[in-house]
């Protein structure tokens, strides 16, 4: 399968990889997926006390697609409010990258690790988690 | 050097030149039908077919005559599985085989177990050998024929196939086995290893694709199969067909070059594997997968723990290889032979094979090994698993949301 430019792009040259002290109360951290599944991501973001995401990092063991959807969220994720980034969807990846009908759970995967990690912090703060949709797998 | 390097040569092999130059002649001026007895292009087309049936038979180790042409391995397993349940169920309807076989030769037992066939699928042991013991007590008065594969397409073992025909005969079953892998590469002769049916094809042995040949023995016992193509009973009776000449005549030419050259090749590419492999098997965390000893000479299956093999494939577009993993929507299941190795699908979904082949230098090798290292430490940099495994994690204690 030929992948599109943009997803070479992010594999190449990933965005934001690395670890965020995942013990700060400002830090809100998700891994989703499974090692026996073939794709696992860890996505951290750092949040500021006016709820702006002031960092996001990653770490993704996975397909090309699956390096590259959370490398994009990341990048997205910077500069947006807790509420925005709650309105990023799945189906925004697979436009902005191209992908396939077969790489279309790598951008769920991506969308739902947002999800987790924003739910991380705010349990860390003292706030209820958000109900998740029940994701298409 | 060419890129990307071509280390794929399980999935097919590039024809050889010496092969198309002498396959070219028959598209051409020796057009004939190999079947048109009456006059002179008929004739020379035979010539074409006879020379390259005494090739293929003197590769293995067999009677001219015991040779039937096909459109290449897939329809000789076919052929050979369900002509032999046709002809023989009678007598039996109980087939063996095993889980690693490739899935010309498992799909075949499933359509026949919807036909009234009974079949026992061998599990394997961690090397990818199936157990002699457990196979003789699977085997019953019912069982008609044993099906086990001579090299494996994906790690490259090679099962004891002399101790399977005899208890195979033993029991009065016929012995089958799928030697695409081994065929060319290895010395494999019909007689020496008590095989009663043997299915193989020229693209992985520098031949061209869409053409292969099913070996029937025709003495001690001899063995009848049920045509599946009906028509005008070409070899034999077994394959009706007009005869793929000048594809036939590639299969004979390149059976000729590997019977030639085989024994230095096979030691040339043991050494260049060995290399391969023992260098990226000093890695950290990397996995040889399957028997070390018994296996061919060509193939190197290992396992980079905590990359994932597709992801992996892409940081190396130098390199044309093949991954156990699989991730797509409709397949996230890795590997089933290496999951039969009793790989954890992690292992499995990390896996990367190597198969070299004829045109595979040392230069090649040498960049492979640049390539492959550099890329499993960048994939690994940006893996939560491997800074896991570098905390002292124990990935297994993690409550996983499976997906």
């Amino acid at each position: 399968m030929a992948y599109s430019e943009k997803v070479i792009d992010h594999y190449n040259n990933p965005r934001n990889v690395g670890t965020l002290n995942k013990d700060s109360k400002f830090v809100g951290t998700g891994l989703v997926g499974a090692p026996e599944c073939g794709d696992v991501m860890r996505l951290q973001i750092e949040v500021s006390e006016d709820n702006v995401i002031t960092d996001a990092k990653f770490k993704t063991f996975g397909c090309g697609s699956a390096i590259a959807s959370s490398s994009l969220a990341t990048e997205w994720l910077k500069g947006k409010t807790i509420d925005e980034a709650l309105s990023i969807d799945n189906m925004d990846i697979v436009e902005e990258l191209a992908l396939p009908p077969v790489k279309i759970h790598c951008s769920v995967l991506a969308e739902d690790a947002i999800k987790s990690a924003i739910n991380d912090y705010r349990v860390k703060n003292g706030l209820e988690a958000i109900v998740l949709e029940k994701s298409h797998h | 050097m060419k890129q990307p390097i071509y280390l794929d040569n399980n999935a097919t092999t590039p024809l050889d030149p010496r092969v198309l130059e002498a396959m070219l002649p028959y598209f051409t001026e020796k057009f004939g039908n190999a079947a048109s007895r009456n006059h002179a292009f008929g004739w020379v087309a035979e010539e074409g077919v006879d020379y390259a049936r005494e090739q293929v038979a003197k590769l293995i180790g067999c009677t001219e005559k015991e040779v039937i042409f096909t459109s290449g391995a897939t329809e000789a397993d076919n052929l050979a599985i369900k002509g032999v349940f046709e002809m023989y169920k009678e007598k039996g309807n109980h087939i063996i085989t095993a889980v690693t076989e490739h899935k010309a030769v498992l799909d075949t037992c499933k359509h026949l177990e919807k036909n009234g066939a009974r079949v026992t699928y061998l599990g394997v042991k961690e090397d990818g050998l199936i157990d002699l013991a457990q196979l003789e007590a699977a085997m019953t008065p019912e069982t008609i024929l044993v099906s086990i594969m001579y090299g494996n397409n994906e790690i490259g073992v090679i099962q004891p196939v002399k101790e399977i025909s005899a208890i195979a005969h033993k029991f009065g079953a016929l012995f089958m086995t799928d030697a695409t892998q081994a065929v060319g590469k290895i010395p494999v002769d019909v007689n020496a290893d008590g095989i009663d049916l043997m299915a193989f094809s020229a693209h992985k042995m520098y031949g061209p694709k869409g053409v292969g040949a099913l070996y029937v023995r025709r003495k001690n016992p001899r063995v009848k199969v049920t045509s599946q193509m009906d028509g005008g009973g070409h070899e034999r009776g077994m394959r009706s067909g007009t005869l793929n000449v000048p594809g036939i005549v590639g299969l004979g030419k390149a059976c000729e070059l590997c019977r030639l050259e085989m024994e230095s090749e096979a030691i040339r590419l043991s050494g260049l594997r060995d290399r391969l492999e023992s260098t990226l098997n000093k890695m950290e965390e990397s996995y040889v997968n399957g028997n070390t000893q018994h296996r061919l000479p060509h193939v190197a299956n290992i396992s980079f723990k905590y990359v994932e093999g597709e992801g992996l494939m892409m940081a190396m577009s130098d390199l044309a290889v093949s991954s156990g993993s699989a991730c797509t929507s409709a397949s996230l299941e890795p590997s089933y032979v290496l999951k039969s190795l009793g790989l954890s699908d992690d292992l499995a979904h990390s896996s990367i094979r190597y198969g070299l082949g004829r045109f595979t230098t040392e230069e090649e090798i040498d960049q492979a090994i640049a390539v492959t290292e550099k890329a499993v430490n960048h994939l690994r940099e940006l893996s939560p698993l491997w800074e896991m495994f570098k905390e002292g994690i124990d990935l297994s204690k993690i409550e996983w949301a499976e997906h």
